[in-house]
């Protein structure tokens, strides 16, 4: 573990009784919907490992259900979220299964969207209440949360970066860390780019216009 | 990589308690100003003070079952004046209880430094305020005592039963809490250190091995037990018991202790207790 803060030692303020299965479960859940983009309405949650094995008894269903529903790590309502989403009609259903050679604590969301969106996102809650995003739509990344972030859908040809990184450079936004993955050559790629500064509606904007984009996805860092 | 000596001798040689020392420190680190970060803290204190009122009050019963209600019988007895180790001991068995019990049963907690040990701290501070009638900021105060000790812990070993098992959780937080127990009653920073050592080392080699995986047994009553050490440490340190390892070097041997120790030992619930035939039965009945 490296220099942190005091905060990181008398925190978080969390509903118990797990830093890893329950706030961090919370947590996977609400980056779950930031990356959907809009209020789930159902899907499915598979737990894999420690989550499938002690999911239960940490309340990691609820939390992640939670999460689902927009609540932070240290919402009392944590344990009704299961009831809080029948009664606004959303239908959530839990699967175990081996999700393959990944951290014990994962999860796979595959969750629908109020206006039609539909995403898959795998993630790890991976100690402390510290969780990061593994693969949206099967594609690797690596998010954990704690940047203003930007996921964009486009596709792989020359430059297609340049004129992203341009843009950013032009609005004053630092890079911290960036990482591309694409299905084959030409084809669709993801680019994740975790900024300093937040990035502003105007210039999402400007990147949605830019070629050969398909989609930009802007998620604003967890609290 | 930091060493809480260093801090030690800023103190004396300043003439400021370690928790100046490390607000002092904090300041810069998170580029805020002395009354944010008071404020941030304020509110951890405010949450503490909750949950151990939620937690002695109630009469709740854990996810798995296995644990809820201990609190209450703990503070009971020591309302009717029957308890055997006096007002301050059995204050902080109840209250170190209340809160595992609350995290344990879904409550709101502060992870100090983990869901599993957050009993110690509020329990310790709470009853030593209520024993001393401390003022607020002093309170405020020992926490930064307490969370500075925290990272140093982490910097030079860790704060993870799955990493370095239950002495890298409960014996981290007993050694949080025995420093800030000091500085609140009034001792030097040196004994602050002292005290931390002391309780460390109580605690070296204790494994995480819970029933079933889950936070409950045996981590709920071993809140109250090393909350109760952190006391006993402290006690030693502000008579003047001094500790022949310092306090760096008790850190470092329980990162070293950890790394050592089996993997069946660091949360994975697959040796001790976790695998008794009394935590078999309960893992069966419950999976």
């Amino acid at each position: 573990m490296g220099k942190g803060n005091v905060f990181d030692l008398l925190g978080p303020i969390m509903v118990g009784p797990s830093s890893s299965h329950t706030a961090g479960a919370v947590r996977l859940g609400a980056m779950a919907r930031k990356i959907l983009g809009e209020e789930p309405v159902g899907g499915t949650i598979v737990l894999h490992g420690s989550f499938a094995t002690t999911g239960k008894g940490h309340g990691t269903n609820l939390a992640l259900v939670a999460g689902l529903l927009g609540m932070d790590p240290d919402d009392d309502r944590i344990p009704e979220a299961p009831k809080i989403a029948r009664e606004r009609g959303l239908n959530f259903a839990f699967e175990t299964a081996d999700l393959g050679d990944i951290h014990p604590n994962s999860v796979k969301f595959d969750i629908l969207g109020r206006n039609g969106c539909r995403v898959q996102v795998l993630g790890s809650s991976i100690g402390g209440g510290t969780i990061v995003i593994r693969e949206i739509n099967d594609f690797q990344v690596e998010i954990r949360g704690d940047y203003p972030t930007l996921v964009i859908l486009h596709q792989d040809l020359p430059g297609v970066v340049a004129q992203v990184t341009l843009l950013l450079a032009t609005a004053q936004i630092n890079i911290a860390r960036m990482r591309v993955s694409r299905e084959k050559r030409g084809a669709q790629a993801l680019m994740v780019l975790e900024t300093d500064q937040k990035i502003d509606e105007d210039v999402l904007g400007l990147m949605r216009k830019l070629p050969k984009i398909y989609q930009v996805l802007a998620i604003e860092p967890l609290e | 990589m930091r060493a809480y000596e260093d801090w030690v001798r800023e103190a004396e040689t300043k003439g400021l308690k370690i928790s100046e020392v490390v607000v002092q420190d904090q300041m810069e680190e998170l580029e805020l100003a002395e009354q944010m970060l008071f404020q941030r803290m304020r509110k951890n204190l405010k949450v503490m003070r909750e949950s151990v009122a939620a937690g002695l009050n109630s009469e709740s019963r854990s996810l798995s079952g296995l644990v809820g209600g201990d609190a209450a019988k703990v503070e009971g007895r020591r309302k009717n004046g029957e308890s055997l180790v006096g007002e301050l001991m059995s204050g902080v068995i109840a209250r170190a209880l209340a809160v595992a019990e609350l995290n344990a049963c879904m409550g709101k907690i502060v992870a100090a430094p983990t869901a599993g040990s957050c009993g110690i701290l509020p329990a310790v501070l709470l009853t030593v305020e209520e024993a001393r009638q401390v003022a607020e900021h002093d309170l405020l105060h020992a926490l930064f005592t307490a969370a500075g000790l925290g990272m140093i812990i982490a910097e030079r070993a860790n704060v993870s039963g799955a990493e370095g098992g239950c002495q890298a959780e409960i014996g981290s937080a007993a050694a949080m809490a025995a420093a800030a127990a000091v500085e609140l009653a009034g001792g030097t920073p040196r004994q602050t250190a002292d005290a931390a050592a002391i309780a460390m080392k109580s605690m070296l080699g204790l494994v995480c091995d819970p029933v079933a995986g889950f936070v409950e047994v045996p981590c709920v009553k071993r809140n109250a037990t090393g909350a109760s050490i952190a006391l006993v440490a402290a006690e030693m340190a502000l008579s003047g018991v001094t500790s022949v390892i310092p306090i760096d070097e008790v850190i470092d041997a329980m990162g070293e202790i950890g790394k050592q120790m089996p993997c069946a030992l660091k949360e994975t619930a697959q040796g001790g207790l976790a695998m008794t035939p009394t935590g078999r039965r309960i893992q069966a009945d419950f999976l």
